[in-house]
Parts: structure tokens; C-alpha cells; sequence
């Protein structure tokens, strides 16, 4: 199918998009790898796009004061080849590989994976198991949003209708910290059917401060407490045992089989968190 | 303040084009029927088959997700392209002499697709296992589903580029 029409406007500095996404029905364009293919099956039809991709100063990653900041237009290409995120930002140098195809990843950018909030992304699950936070420019200038706060439900996040997500901060990386990925997906690429993004410290031979974020299984990419807790134990089996997941059926997988393939994944992900490589 | 429809001029395989696209015109649309270069096709229409694959800037994207208006200023290259200027020649061949085709549907997108890893490979002084040819080529569909050949082709190239012999 074709998309409906509407107005294009290249926006030149963040607010002017902020001024522009206060018209009726607009929407912004970043990577435009979600949002064009849903223009295409007319799962959306917005009067105006407003494409930031001409702003300046989104396209940077840098550490400022122990966080490693991102600037939303970082594309997932330019992430994976950054030498900064592979030292800093370990768990994305993990995932990024498993976002959409090489084609994808050249357009598809950090921020607008974020602020698209989809349940079965991987960088949502990221931000929060690395405890991240989210930059928004609006009309009244920035504020900063923990990941905690920010997934709000399906696509759903705590941007107000004029916010725009302008950078995702992550504490960077330090010698004790260790982080574990892994997804099942039916063709290397595609969405996940389950996926789980974790992140600890070392303590000793055990673990500490240990954070699993589940994606695929629910409304958001979810967190699972109790497992933390076992995890930190050392205690595996028992994490898989009290796995606190009621994944909904989907096209791709009966909430079982999700549940089941969460402990799967659950096991793959803590011999990571132990056995750093 | 705002218009459906835009001026652009951008560079196709070496030529400059300036064209007025609705803003609603996918990169793909334009180069098929704007412009008439229909070796890259029209599948899925929203990122999954890699059909439309093309180059900008010299990266490779779909064609279909990337808007015509988009491309204003860009350097564009297709199917057309690569093959007038030789650049990817030993690929075709390689293709025509393993069959690694069939219908022919997702062949350009797979030789853009090919093309840029080979290229990247290249640069990097290395040659890409099977495992990353399938890899780099897992977002682009064959339902004739002759991926063994395709892979085969585009390895034989990736050894044949790096002075080795099969």
C-alpha cells in the first residue's frame, strides 16, 4: 500500500520541532523505520511529518560525568561501530547486532527506537536494565525522564504531546560491571519473540545490583525482581523457577512457550553474567 | 508553511536529477515510476523482504522506508548503477555461473546487499565467513528459496576479491 498524504517539513533546530509538533495531527521523523512502514499500511495517517534528521547536535555520543550520552539521531549503524559504546555502553554493543537487518540499523536511530516504545524492541529493554534515562525538549525546555517512569504501556511513554526525546544517558560501564543478552527470534533480525537484557556488578565471585529486563512479553519491556534477587544468590535454578512472567499469546508464540523460552533465556543470559568473557 | 509536494535534486548514479515528489512518495516509488529505474522492486512495502534495497551516501537502505523528499542533496545509487559502472560484474557472474537465482524477484536487492559487504570487507582486509553472508543477507527474502546458491556465489566472489581461489 501507499500512504496517505501530508505535509513534509525539515525541521532545522529542535525548537522549531517543538513548535511544529504542536499542529494538529504531526508526527516526527526520525530513522522513519517503523513509522514509514506504518504510513505504507496506513496504520497511521499524520497531516505533517516533521523530519529532525537536518537538526544539528543529535548525533553524538559522549561521556559526560560517568553517563554515557547519546544523542536520539545516533543511528543503530554508527552506534555499533562506536568504540565508545563497545567500551562504555557494553550491553548496546550486545544488542545492537540483533536490531532489524544492516539496511535497517543505517537509518533506524536509538532515540526513535526509544520514544516508539514497541514491546518486543531491544534498546527499551536496555535502557532499563542499565537503569538509563531519557533527555525530552518540549516547550518549556529539558527535563530528564528515569527509563523507569518512561515506558508507560503499549507504545505508550511519558513524552507530553510537544516533548521530544532529545538524548538516553546510561551509567557507563565500569571494571566490575557486567551485562548478558540474548533473544530468540524466528529469522536473526526480526523482532524477538522473547528477549532478555541484563546488567549486574560483579562482587566477589557473586553478583550484585543485578537487573534483568525482559522484551516480547508483555506491554513493555519488564523487569523481573524476584529473579534479580535469586540471581545475586547465584541461585539459577531457582530464578528460572520463580520467573514472574504471564506473557500473553501472540502471532509468533502461546504465552507458554514464551514463559518457557524466558527461562531458556533466563539461564543463557546468567552464565554471562558469571562467566564474563 | 508546509507542502505535499517538494522540489528536490539529488544525484542517481552519477546523474543529477531535479524532480517535484509528493512528500507521500517513497524513495522506491520515485525511482520506479518517476524516473523509471525499475531494477529495484516493490515487495513487501514495509522493511521486511529487502527487495527495494538501494545505496545513500553509500550506506544501504529499503527503499521503501525512506521517503523521496528525503533524499534531497543525497547521492543515490541502484541496481542500474552498480551494474553500468562494473562494480559489482564478478557478483552478477557469479550468480549466472552458480544459479543463485531463480525467479530473479530479490536479486538486485541482494546484490546491493551483497555488494555492500563485500565492499566492507574489502576495506577491512578480511573475508566474511558463510555465517556473515547469511547474516548480512538476512534481511533480504528469495521465495524461491535458493539461499545455498546465493551464498555460495557471494562467497566465491569474497575469496575471489581477496585473491584466494576456491
Amino acid at each position: 500500500m501507499k500512504p496517505a498524504p501530508f505535509a513534509y517539513k525539515k525541521a532545522r533546530a529542535i525548537e522549531e520541532a517543538v513548535a511544529l509538533l504542536g499542529e494538529q495531527d504531526a508526527r516526527l521523523l526520525a530513522g522513519g523505520q517503523s513509522l514509514i512502514a506504518t504510513l505504507n499500511m496506513r496504520l497511521s495517517a499524520p497531516s505533517l511529518l516533521i523530519d529532525i534528521n537536518g537538526i544539528g547536535g543529535l548525533d553524538g555520543i559522549a561521556l559526560k560525568g560517568g553517563m554515557v550520552e547519546i544523542g536520539a539521531l545516533v543511528r543503530h549503524a554508527q552506534a555499533e561501530r562506536s568504540d565508545a559504546i563497545a567500551k562504555s555502553a557494553p550491553l548496546l554493543a550486545r544488542a545492537l547486532p540483533h536490531i532489524g537487518h544492516p539496511a535497517i540499523r543505517n537509518r533506524g536511530t536509538l532515540g526513535g527506537s526509544i520514544a516508539f516504545a514497541d514491546p518486543a524492541a531491544e534498546l527499551p529493554a536496555c535502557l532499563l536494565a542499565l537503569d538509563g534515562e531519557v533527555e525530552a525538549t518540549g516547550p518549556k525546555g529539558k527535563r530528564t525522564i528515569k527509563a523507569e517512569d518512561f515506558f508507560k504501556g503499549l507504545f505508550e511513554t511519558a513524552l507530553a504531546p510537544q516533548e521530544i526525546l532529545t538524548a538516553i544517558r546510561l551509567p557507563a560501564a565500569g571494571k566490575d560491571t557486567r551485562v548478558g543478552f540474548a533473544e530468540l527470534a524466528r529469522r536473526h533480525g526480526d523482532y524477538a519473540i522473547v528477549g532478555l537484557a541484563a546488567s549486574a556488578e560483579a562482587d566477589g565471585k557473586g553478583l550484585k545490583d543485578v537487573r534483568l529486563a525482559y522484551f516480547g512479553v508483555g506491554a513493555t519491556a519488564v523487569r523481573t525482581k524476584k529473579e534479580e534477587s535469586a540471581l545475586a544468590k547465584g541461585d539459577i535454578d531457582g530464578a528460572v523457577v520463580a520467573l514472574d512472567l504471564d506473557p500473553p499469546d501472540d502471532v509468533q508464540a502461546s504465552g507458554a512457550v514464551k514463559k518457557h523460552l524466558a527461562g531458556v533465556l533466563l539461564r543463557r543470559v546468567a552464565k554471562q553474567l558469571m562467566e564474563p568473557a | 508553511m508546509t507542502d505535499t509536494a517538494l522540489d528536490i535534486s539529488l544525484t542517481i548514479n552519477g546523474e543529477r536529477v531535479s524532480e517535484r515528489v509528493d512528500a507521500r512518495t517513497t524513495l522506491v516509488d520515485f525511482l520506479r515510476d518517476g524516473l523509471s529505474l525499475t531494477g529495484s522492486h516493490v515487495g513487501c512495502e514495509h522493511g521486511v523482504c529487502g527487495v527495494c534495497t538501494v545505496r545513500v551516501n553509500g550506506d544501504i537502505v529499503r527503499g521503501c522506508l525512506m521517503l523521496a523528499v528525503q533524499c534531497d542533496g543525497a547521492t543515490v545509487e541502484t541496481i542500474e548503477g552498480l551494474s553500468d559502472t562494473g562494480e559489482i560484474a564478478d557478483l552478477q557472474a557469479a550468480f549466472e555461473q552458480r544459479n543463485a537465482l531463480q525467479c530473479g524477484y530479490c536479486t538486485p536487492g541482494i546484490l546491493v546487499a551483497a555488494q555492500d559487504l563485500l565492499k566492507r570487507a574489502k576495506e577491512n582486509e578480511r573475508v566474511p565467513s558463510r555465517n556473515e553472508i547469511r547474516e548480512h543477507l538476512s534481511g533480504n527474502y528469495c521465495r524461491c528459496t535458493g539461499y545455498q546458491a546465493i551464498v555460495d556465489a557471494v562467497e566465491a566472489v569474497a575469496q575471489a576479491r581477496a585473491g584466494e581461489t576456491k
